[in-house]
């Protein structure tokens, strides 16, 4: 079983609980138009890796894992378009009692994917943005899939972190805001809330792809923008953690 | 009959409460704190700040700090040899002053110490406008011989031809060799009038064995212990401290440890004059004040505070020279904090937190050289205080407790940067390092000196194909190492043997037992670049390039090798093999007074000062740029990321080099994590990682590249601002501008 790999970090500290072996796969359905890693798109790029190799690179790391209660993190692009490796890898980390976390935007739903689910031990949700057309506008695609999947998710009692990206002008609006809020709300397995404010530190790969970059007038969104969303994201809900 | 009384008397009163066991028919320092020490599993909510004294005595020493730094030294006697009882006594500001003594009669005024060197003192003082006493140089030039003077009548051609090109480097000939650890908690748990007695009976003990070279040796440094002894009495005398009786209390038993010390860098200047392990010692003192009620937490960390201020206001006099090898006027006042006992109980108390506590209280600063033994058993709260105090101040060094305890105890300390060694128990012959990477190129160009063009080893047969094979070379490289091991140690046991007889620490060794173990702690520089260059011929096309001598000058690397420093077992096996055979080579030596062969691999800055006396070497690494620090991967090789980097140092053999292998690693803040608290816990999982693979030591730093590069531009605006290198830490500004740019230039770890 090989999938097509963009990057490796062999520990990151930002993709889920502790120190973490993350890799990048290739290839993503989604043109987010403020996305940072515009060179994870292309599906027939990067390199093949398998399983075993990955693995092996992994288990380099097990003792940082095992003392900071990480583990290995598949995120993208969008890994769910390979998701038989998804499986394959997931299911071989469990075996050697690795924790898994899944990072997807949910806009796939692969024919495995409860397989997948049975050995994912926590999944990244990006949640893009509540509304569908306002969705398709920022992505080009449904968010219809996403909302299946926190279903899912809620169904089978699978712990989910929802990440969403602060952009002034496409998704800062109080309306919005109180609309995502109220959704997160509704779910249970949703145990963290993670805002982040938009950079612009992807913008010069977009000049090197070739594509053109939308955001060029788009400033980062300032303090008092973030903390609003997080209190807005939060409200009401005491067992959610807000970063 | 009257003094034994008395001492009972003293004793009493002195080991009043404590627990009784066999530190009270032996010297037993490890004994007393095992049964008397209080562990602290809490947070570091306890912890006081300054005093208003506090605050006004170091503001007052930082200005004279600033002073010196304007000046290069503040003060210099340029007269009177500094021993023990040199100076009258010499105060900052009295009336402020909790703990007691200075080097010489002025803060920071530094001190002549002719007897490893003169010519070192005349040159240091020349460097700094100031010019020796006539009367002084006279005696110490035709009366008085020194270590310096004997080392050169001993040395042979091929050492001096060896030191001039650069395959041995930084050797304690011109200077004292240091490295050596006094148990100076003695003093205070026992009184100097105790300790004197024990030493008589030591000597006593020697009357029965013929006289043979040893024994004579033997009992003249007994007679000379047991003077320095006296000498450390009158020092104390002239502060009004008996330091001939136990210490009474906390503040006694501060002061006593100090005066031992100060009066060991009062009588010798050794490349590293470490500490050792006293903050949980002195701890026993301050609970039993605390459960009496004589003192406060506020004026305890007050007593830290200033003891450590002491610390920080070491000076030696250096030459130029010697502070572009080890840079920034260091004197590895090493403290080593924390660890565990044998029986698995950690070894942290309160004062383990305070000592580090003083990196806030006073800011950060390069001395005490604070190194925390860690181990996976160290109490939570206890790791993430440290962590937290690393990201803040890049101040710590940890070093691998859980390795070390296996052959050290629970009693060792560390000297200089990462030698281990039993407190009171073991010493060790410094012998600073080889230069395994000028060896591969003589091993290429026959023994020719790639730089000085001149035969500097034996003629071995040169290389002479134009494309480098990989088993030649290992074949031939074998056989310089097995000549520079031979030389190497030849040139230590001529300088040991020198410094034994000319500059003999004898406050030092009083503070030891009387059979000491004692190491020959050779050392090797370059790993990291001989392994990409064995790596590079192995896996790629090496193609030499010759002058019309002859002689390899440059090489041309043809595509990609495996490089150290990325967890790749194709690179990091060569360097386990290079420690394992370079040490195996130096077991095969005679060593003066059968010191047991030790190695470690650490450059401290010196790696600048060999890179520029390397020519190029087949890595790809050009002429006279710096070599990786100890360790370290080369600068920007290690692409993997930080922990692929760390994996690789790891997997060096310490049982090949039981005298430390250092790591640097800088990392940004943002790399460790988002917020303030998982920043703390990831770098504790890092340090538990890292050690539970058999990592031995690791500097932390912790900052942007972009504060460096600011504080390199304005240093004014970053008087204290501290950087770990290769086991020790250095005041970034007072670097030289070729190293400030090196620390800059080494990998830092913008992901993991």
């Amino acid at each position: 079983m090989k999938a097509r790999i963009h990057s490796v970090e062999s520990c990151g500290t930002v993709d889920g609980p502790g120190l973490r072996f993350v890799t990048f796969l290739q290839g993503c359905p989604l043109r987010c138009v403020y996305c940072h890693n515009p060179d994870t798109w292309e599906c027939g790029d990067g390199k093949e890796m398998t399983v075993d190799e990955l693995l092996e690179e992994a288990s380099s790391y097990l003792p940082y894992m095992k003392f900071s209660g990480g583990g290995v993190t598949l995120s993208g692009g969008e890994p769910l378009l390979q998701p038989r490796f998804v499986q394959a890898f997931f299911e071989a980390c469990k075996e050697k009692g690795i924790h898994t976390a899944l990072d997807t935007s949910g806009t796939i739903m692969p024919a495995n994917i409860e397989d997948i689910l049975a050995v994912t031990d926590l999944v990244l949700l990006d949640v893009k943005h509540i509304d569908d057309e306002k969705h398709q506008s920022i992505t080009g695609v449904s968010n219809k899939n996403t909302k299946k999947m926190i279903q899912l998710l809620e169904d089978k009692s699978i712990p989910v972190w929802i990440r969403h990206v602060i952009v002034p002008g496409w998704t800062d609006d109080d309306q919005s805001l109180d609309k995502l809020g109220q959704f997160i709300r509704q779910h249970s397995v949703v145990k963290h809330v993670e805002v982040l404010p938009f950079h612009k530190m992807g913008e010069y790969k977009w000049e090197q792809l070739g594509f053109d970059y939308q955001l060029t007038e788009v400033s980062p969104p300032d303090e008092e923008t973030m903390e609003k969303a997080k209190r807005k994201l939060m409200l009401d809900n005491e067992n959610l953690a807000v970063k | 009959m009257e003094t034994l009384q008395r001492e009972g008397i003293n004793q009493m009163e002195a080991w009043r409460s404590f627990e009784t066991g066999n530190w009270n028919e032996q010297i037993d320092v490890r004994d007393f704190i095992l049964r008397n020490y209080q562990l602290y599993t809490g947070n570091d909510t306890f912890l006081e700040g300054t005093t208003d004294k506090t605050e006004k005595l170091w503001n007052h020493v930082l200005d004279l700090m600033k002073q010196e730094r304007e000046q290069g030294i503040l003060d210099a006697d340029t007269k009177n040899v500094s021993t023990i009882t040199s100076h009258e006594a010499g105060y900052i500001d009295r009336q402020l002053e909790q703990i007691v003594g200075l080097q010489t009669d002025a803060p920071l005024k530094r001190s002549l110490q002719p007897f490893g060197g003169i010519r070192m003192m005349k040159t240091a003082l020349e460097s700094f406008g100031y010019e020796i006493d006539p009367e002084t140089e006279k005696t110490f030039t035709e009366y008085r011989k020194t270590h310096n003077q004997g080392v050169f009548d001993g040395y042979t051609p091929e050492i001096m031809k060896a030191r001039k090109a650069g395959i041995v480097t930084g050797l304690p000939d011109a200077y004292g060799r240091g490295r050596i650890i006094g148990d100076y908690r003695r003093p205070a748990l026992y009184g100097v009038d105790h300790l004197i007695e024990v030493k008589k009976q030591e000597k006593q003990e020697l009357e029965s064995r013929p006289m043979n070279e040893e024994n004579i040796r033997d009992r003249e440094e007994l007679s000379e212990q047991l003077r320095s002894l006296e000498e450390l009495k009158q020092l104390a005398q002239a502060y009004e401290h008996d330091i001939s009786q136990p210490a009474k209390n906390a503040k006694e038993a501060f002061q006593s440890v100090y005066l031992a010390y100060l009066a060991a860098i009062k009588e010798q200047n050794g490349a590293a004059m470490s500490l050792g392990r006293v903050s949980t010692f002195l701890d026993i003192y301050i609970e039993r004040d605390l459960a009496e009620g004589s003192i406060t937490e506020k004026e305890v960390q007050e007593l830290v505070d200033h003891f450590v201020m002491k610390l920080r206001m070491v000076r030696f006099l250096r030459t130029p020279e010697y502070n572009e090898l080890f840079s920034g006027d260091p004197t590895w006042v090493t403290e080593s904090i924390g660890g565990v006992a044998e029986d698995g109980s950690p070894l942290v108390t309160k004062n383990s937190f305070r000592f580090l506590h003083t990196l806030t209280n006073l800011g950060p600063a390069p001395e005490p050289n604070l190194t925390v033994l860690w181990s996976e058993q160290l109490p939570k709260n206890f790791k993430e205080f440290t962590a937290k105090m690393s990201i803040e101040t890049s101040s710590i060094q940890y070093e691998n407790d859980d390795l070390m305890r296996e052959d050290y105890g629970d009693d060792y300390g560390i000297a200089c940067c990462v030698s281990p060694m039993k407190i009171g128990k073991q010493m060790q012959f410094f012998g600073a390092r080889a230069n395994l990477a000028k060896a591969l190129l003589y091993t290429i160009n026959g023994g020719v000196d790639e730089k000085l063009k001149m035969q500097v080893g034996p003629a071995f047969e040169p290389i002479k194909s134009d494309v480098l094979d990989y088993d030649e070379v290992k074949e031939k490289f074998e056989e310089v190492q097995d000549w520079l091991a031979g030389l190497y140690i030849d040139a230590l046991n001529v300088i040991h043997y020198m410094h034994d007889k000319y500059s003999y620490e004898r406050l030092e060794m009083a503070l030891h037992d009387r059979d000491v173990m004692r190491t020959m702690a050779c050392g090797i520089a370059g790993l990291s670049v001989v392994t990409d260059a064995l790596s590079a011929i192995k896996h790629t096309t090496v193609r030499v390039i010759r002058d019309e001598d002859g002689v390899a000058t440059d090489f041309e690397v043809e595509g990609d090798y495996p490089k150290y420093g990325n967890d790749d077992a194709r690179a990091d096996e060569i360097a386990r093999d290079l420690v394992k055979g370079f040490m195996n080579k130096i077991r095969e030596r005679k060593t003066y007074r059968d010191a047991v062969p030790t190695q470690s691999i650490l450059t401290i800055t010196s790696n600048v000062v060999y890179g520029k006396k390397t020519g190029n070497t087949p890595d790809g690494r050009k002429s006279g740029e710096p070599f990786a620090p100890g360790a370290n991967p080369m600068h920007g090789r290690d692409t993997k990321g930080a922990l692929a980097s760390l994996n690789s140092v790891a997997k060096l053999p310490f049982e090949d080099s039981q005298d430390g292998i250092s790591c640097t690693f800088s990392i940004v803040p943002k790399a460790l994590g988002k917020d303030e608290q998982t920043r703390c816990q990831n770098l504790v999982s890092i340090l538990d990682g890292y050690m539970s693979q058999t990592g031995h030591h690791v500097n932390i730093n912790v900052f942007d590249r972009e504060k460096l590069e600011d504080a390199m531009e304005h240093p004014e605006k970053y008087p204290q601002l501290t950087v770990r290198v290769s086991g020790y830490a250095v005041n970034f500004i007072r670097l030289t501008r070729e190293q400030q740019l090196d620390v800059i230039n080494r990998t830092f770890h913008e992901s993991m």
